[in-house]
C-alpha cells in the first residue's frame, strides 16, 4: 500500500544515494542510473501481476447466469471525464520531463504542477462520482462496496489504482520541490525521470482497468 | 547505551503506537459517520497492523534516509559499526552490509523455524493417540496454521539470508544494488512475525491455506494473519528485485552470465518467481481482509445483492492462491538445490556435471511453475475440462527435475569424495527430495489425486519436498559457510551427529506420514478414528466383580503410525536444537578456520574469514570457469585487476 510509495521511492533512490560513495560522480552516476533504472522496471513487472490478478477477478466475477461477460451500469460521463483528465496528466508530465532534460526549469514547474493538478482532479472525482465518499450535492454514487461482485471488484480495482495516484501525487510533490531546490539538471535528474515513468506506469493501467470497469459486457441494472 | 538505541526495542515500541494510532483512526471514522459502538475489530485489527508495521519500520530507523531524501538531504551510506556503540548492536538495528543484512536473515529465519516447530511438536502430540488429549479443536487449527505459515517464513527468510549473504559476495560486488531498500526488505518482515505471534492469541481456524468461505468468517485473528502474509510478500518483491539487479548489473570482469557461480542461477530463477507471483498472494489476502472488514463479495456465494448481478466466488481464491502459492514451492526448493550443486563438485572434486543444463533447468522449473496451479484444485469442482492439461504440465515439471538429480549424479560419479557435515546434508537432501519427487506423480495425476487429495499423503509428499528441497540443503549451507561467516569451525562430530539423528527420523515421518494417508488418515484433523486402517491388537474385557472391565484399550495401526511420525518429529526437532547450540557454541570455542577450509575456487573463500567490511579491496577479474575442480593449473578468479583495461 503505502509499501508502495516507499519502493517506487527506494528504486528511484538509488542515484541520490550513490552521489556520495566512493568513484568520480559522473561515472558512478551512470552505474547507479543503470541499476535505478532497472530496478524500477522490475517493479513494474511484478505490478502487472497485482493487476492481472485484479482483471482476473473482474473476468471471472462478472458472469451472468449463461458465462457472458457483464458489467454494472455506471455513469460513463463521469469514467470518461476521469479518463481524459488522466491522459492529459500523462502529456503534461511528459513536458515537465522534457523541461528538465534541456534545463528549462520553468516548464518543468508548469508541467509537474499541471500533473499535480490533473491528477488530484482524477482522485477526487473517483472519490466523489464512483465512491460517494464525498458528498456532492443532487448526485448520488452507484455502488456500494458490499454491494455484490460488482461493488467488490469496482471498489477494489479504482481503489488499488487510486492509491497509485496518491503514491504517485506525493511523489510529484517531493520531486518538484526538490526540482525548486535545484537538485536536478539536465544530465542528472533521476528523480524526474522516476516520477515521470511512475506516472506514466500508472496512466497505462488506467487504460486497461477503464473499458474493464466501463465498457465490455452488457450492462447489468442493479 | 540504552535499551532505546537498539532499533529493535525502537521498532517494537513503534509498532505498537502505530497499531493503537490504528485502532484510534477507527473509532474517529466511526465516531464521525454517527455510529453508535465506534469500536470494530475487523477494521480496527486490519488498520492497525497496517499502522503498526509501517510504526515498526519508522521506528527501527528504516526509513530514516528516505525522509531525508525527501527534504532534498542525501546522507552517505554509513559502513561500519554504529558509533559509540558496541559492534554486536548493528545486528539489532539498522545496517546496510549486505553480510549484517544476511546474517539478520538467517538468524530471524531460525527463530521463525522454532516457531514453526515447536507448532508442530504441540500438535503431534496430540495426534500420537486417537482421541483429544490437550488440545481444542480451534486451537488445533490455529496451531497449524501458524505452523505452516511461520515454516513458510522461515524458508522465505532462509533464501533471503542465503541471498544476501552470498549472492554480492559470489559476483565480487561491494554490496547489493540498493542497500537501503536491502535493509527495509529485511526488516519489514519481524513486525509481520509479531502480527502472525499475534494471530495465535486471537485464532483463526482455517490453516495456512486461507479457504474462503471459512475464512471470510470467525475470528479476527485472521487480519493479523493476512497482514503478516502480505508483509512478508512485500519483502520477497523487494528483495528479489534488488538480487536481479545486483546479478545482471555487478558483475566483474569476464563472469558472464555462464560463469557465474551456480547458486545464482538458482537465485536469478527464484527472483523472477519471487518478484511476479507473490503480488498474487498479497492481492488474495488483501481481498480476504476486505471481504471481511466492509462485506466485499469477492469470495463468498451468498454475499451480494440479489436478483441478476453476480455474486463472490470461492474458486476464485484457490486460483489467486496457488498462482503464488505452487510457484512458492520453487522459491523455496530452487535456491537450495541451488546449495546441492554448489557443494557437490567441492566435496567430490570434480567439476559440475552440466552446468548449463543445471542453469536453464532452474529457469524451466520455473518457467512451468506458473502453468501447474490447478493440480491443488483436481477436487474443488471446477471446470473438468481443466484437469487434464494441468496434469499435463505438473508431470512435464520432472524433466528439468529429472536433469539436476542426473548432474548430481554425474559430478559424484568416481569423484574424490569426502563427508564432511555439509557434504552429509547435501546428499542426505538428494535422498529426501527424491521421495518428495517420486511421490509427486502420483499426486498430479487426476485419477489417483481424487483418492489422496485430502490425505496425509500429501503432507508426506510435501514436507518430503521442502525439506529435501530446501531444509536439509539449507542446514547444509549453513554448515558449508560458517566458517567463512565466523572465522571459526563448527564442531564436527555434533554435525555428524545432528545428521545422522535427522535424516533417517525423517524418512520414517514422510514415508510414515504417507503410509497413514493411504489408510485413510484425512490431513488437517484434530482427531481420528482408533480403528482406522484395523486394530493390531483388539480391546480385552474381562468379567472381574461380575462387570466387565476393559483391560487394554487396543492399538488401532493408524495410531501406531502415527506415534512412529510424533517419535521422528521430536528427533528431527532436538537434532536441529543440537545444530543451534552447535553454531552459537562454536562462535566461541571453535578452531580458527582459516580462509579456505573447503578448499573451494568461489571467490567468496579467497578472501579472510571472517570477511571485513569491503569484502574486495580491489575489484577482481574472472579468468576460467568456476568449477573445474582437479584439473591442473585452472584457475577462476583472480584477485588483482586485470592489466590493461582501465574500466
Ligand atoms: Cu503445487
Amino acid at each position: 500500500m503505502s509499501a508502495h510509495v516507499t519502493a517506487a521511492h527506494g528504486a528511484a533512490h538509488g542515484a541520490g544515494a550513490h552521489e556520495d560513495s566512493h568513484g568520480d560522480g559522473a561515472h558512478s552516476y551512470a552505474i547507479h542510473l543503470q541499476h535505478s533504472r532497472l530496478g524500477l522496471w522490475l517493479f513494474f513487472i511484478s505490478e502487472i501481476f497485482l493487476f492481472g490478478a485484479l482483471l482476473a477477478a473482474r473476468f471471472y466475477l462478472w458472469r451472468d447466469d449463461h458465462g457472458a461477460i457483464v458489467r454494472p451500469e455506471l455513469d460513463q460521463v463521469v469514467g470518461l471525464i476521469v479518463t481524459g483528465v488522466l491522459l492529459l496528466s500523462s502529456w503534461s508530465m511528459n513536458m515537465a520531463e522534457t523541461g528538465m532534460e534541456y534545463d528549462d526549469r520553468r516548464t518543468f514547474s508548469i508541467g509537474m504542477i499541471s500533473t499535480f493538478i490533473l491528477g488530484s482532479i482524477f482522485l477526487v472525482g473517483v472519490m466523489i462520482f464512483e465512491w460517494g465518499l464525498i458528498p456532492f450535492p443532487g448526485y448520488t454514487a452507484h455502488l456500494k462496496p458490499w454491494d455484490g461482485a460488482f461493488g467488490a471488484i469496482v471498489f477494489g480495482m479504482t481503489g488499488i489504482h487510486a492509491l497509485h495516484v496518491l503514491s504517485g501525487l506525493i511523489f510529484i510533490a517531493i520531486v518538484w520541490r526538490l526540482g525548486r531546490l535545484g537538485h536536478y539538471s539536465g544530465e542528472q535528474h533521476w528523480g524526474v525521470e522516476a516520477c515521470a515513468i511512475y506516472w506514466h506506469y500508472v496512466d497505462l493501467v488506467w487504460i486497461f482497468f477503464y473499458p474493464a470497469i466501463y465498457l465490455i459486457g452488457h450492462a447489468v441494472h442493479h | 547505551m540504552t535499551l532505546m538505541s537498539l532499533g529493535l526495542v525502537r521498532g517494537l515500541v513503534g509498532q505498537v503506537v502505530g497499531t493503537l494510532i490504528g485502532f484510534a483512526l477507527i473509532i474517529i471514522g466511526r465516531l464521525l459517520m454517527g455510529y453508535d459502538d465506534p469500536w470494530y475489530a475487523e477494521g480496527a485489527w486490519a488498520l492497525g497492523s497496517v499502522f503498526g508495521t509501517l510504526g515498526f519500520l519508522v521506528g527501527v530507523g528504516a526509513m530514516d534516509d528516505w525522509f531525508q531524501w525527501m527534504v532534498g538531504r542525501f546522507p552517505p551510506i554509513h559502513h561500519g559499526p554504529p558509533k559509540g556503540k558496541p559492534a554486536w548492536t548493528r545486528y539489532f538495528g539498522v545496517d546496510y552490509n549486505h553480510k549484517i543484512i544476511g546474517i539478520q536473515y538467517g538468524v530471524t529465519s531460525l527463530v521463525a523455524l522454532m516457531i514453526g516447530g515447536g507448532c508442530a511438536v504441540v500438535f503431534r502430540t496430540e495426534l500420537a493417540r486417537s482421541g483429544l488429549q490437550f488440545l481444542s479443536p480451534e486451537l488445533y487449527n490455529t496451531l497449524i496454521g501458524i505452523h505452516g505459515w511461520a515454516a513458510l517464513a522461515s524458508i522465505l527468510l532462509g533464501v533471503g539470508a542465503m541471498a544476501n549473504y552470498l549472492v554480492p559476495l559470489m559476483v565480487g560486488a561491494d554490496d547489493m544494488a540498493f542497500p537501503r531498500l536491502n535493509a527495509f526488505a529485511y526488516w519489514i518482515n519481524v513486525p509481520a512475525i509479531m502480527l502472525l505471534l499475534g494471530s495465535l492469541v486471537m485464532n483463526w481456524d482455517s490453516g495456512w491455506t486461507f479457504y474462503p468461505p471459512l475464512s471470510t468468517r470467525g475470528s479476527v485473528g485472521y487480519q493479523l494473519a493476512f497482514y503478516s502474509i502480505y508483509m512478508i510478500g512485500l519483502s520477497s518483491i523487494l528483495g528479489s528485485i534488488n538480487i536481479i539487479v545486483t546479478m545482471l548489473l555487478m558483475r566483474p570482469k569476464g563472469m558472464s552470465l555462464f560463469r557465474m557461480p551456480i547458486f545464482c542461477w538458482a537465485m536469478l530463477a527464484t527472483s523472477l518467481l519471487q518478484m511476479t507471483a507473490t503480488q498474487t498472494i498479497g492481492q488474495a489476502v488483501l481481498m480476504l481482509s476486505l471481504e471481511r472488514a466492509l462485506g466485499m463479495g469477492y469470495f463468498d456465494p451468498v454475499s451480494g445483492l440479489a436478483t441478476a448481478t453476480p455474486n463472490g466466488d470461492p474458486i476464485l481464491f484457490q486460483h489467486i492462491f496457488w498462482f503464488y502459492s505452487h510457484p512458492a514451492v520453487y522459491i523455496f526448493v530452487l535456491p537450495g538445490l541451488g546449495i546441492i550443486s554448489e557443494i557437490l563438485p567441492v566435496f567430490a572434486r570434480k567439476p559440475l556435471f552440466g552446468y548449463r543444463w543445471i542453469a536453464m533447468s532452474s529457469l524451466a522449473i520455473a518457467l512451468v511453475g506458473f502453468l501447474v496451479w490447478g493440480h491443488h484444485m483436481f477436487t474443488s469442482g471446477y471446470s473438468p475440462y481443466l484437469r487434464i492439461p494441468f496434469m499435463l504440465s505438473t508431470l512435464l515439471v520432472a524433466v528439468p527435475t529429472g536433469v539436476k538429480f542426473f548432474s548430481w549424479l554425474g559430478t559424484l560419479w568416481g569423484g574424490k569424495l569426502t563427508f564432511p557435515t555439509p557434504m552429509l546434508f547435501a546428499l542426505g537432501a538428494i535422498s529426501v527430495f527424491l521421495i518428495g519427487g517420486l511421490s509427486g506423480p502420483v499426486l498430479a495425476t487426476v485419477t489417483t489425486d481424487l483418492y489422496l487429495h485430502d490425505t496425509y499423503f500429501v503432507v508426506g509428499h510435501f514436507h518430503a519436498t521442502i525439506f529435501g528441497g530446501f531444509v536439509f540443503p539449507f542446514f547444509a549451507a549453513l554448515y558449508f559457510w560458517y566458517p567463512k561467516i565466523t572465522g571459526r569451525m563448527y564442531n564436527e562430530t555434533l554435525g555428524k551427529i545432528h545428521f545422522w539423528l535427522m535424516t533417517p527420523a525423517f524418512w520414517m515421518m514422510s514415508l510414515g506420514q504417507m503410509t497413514v494417508g493411504t489408510m485413510g488418515m484425512r490431513r488437517r484433523i484434530a482427531d481420528y478414528e482408533q480403528a482406522l486402517g484395523g486394530m493390531i491388537n483388539d480391546p480385552v474385557t474381562v468379567v472381574r466383580d461380575g462387570a466387565n472391565v476393559l483391560i487394554s484399550h487396543g492399538l488401532g495401526k493408524v495410531e501406531v503410525g502415527h506415534i512412529i511420525i510424533t517419535i521422528a518429529g521430536f528427533t528431527i526437532a532436538f537434532s536441529v536444537l543440537l545444530m543451534i547450540y552447535n553454531l552459537f557454541n562454536s562462535l566461541d570455542v571453535g578452531e580458527l578456520a582459516g580462509n579456505n577450509p573447503w578448499r573451494s575456487r568461489s571467490p567468496e573463500w579467497q578472501i579472510p574469514s571472517p570477511i571485513p567490511e569491503h569484502s574486495y579491496p580491489t575489484p577482481i577479474t574472472v579468468v576460467g570457469e568456476p568449477y573445474d575442480y582437479g584439473l591442473a593449473g585452472s584457475t577462476y578468479v583472480s584477485m588483482t585487476p586485470a592489466p590493461g583495461g582501465d574500466d
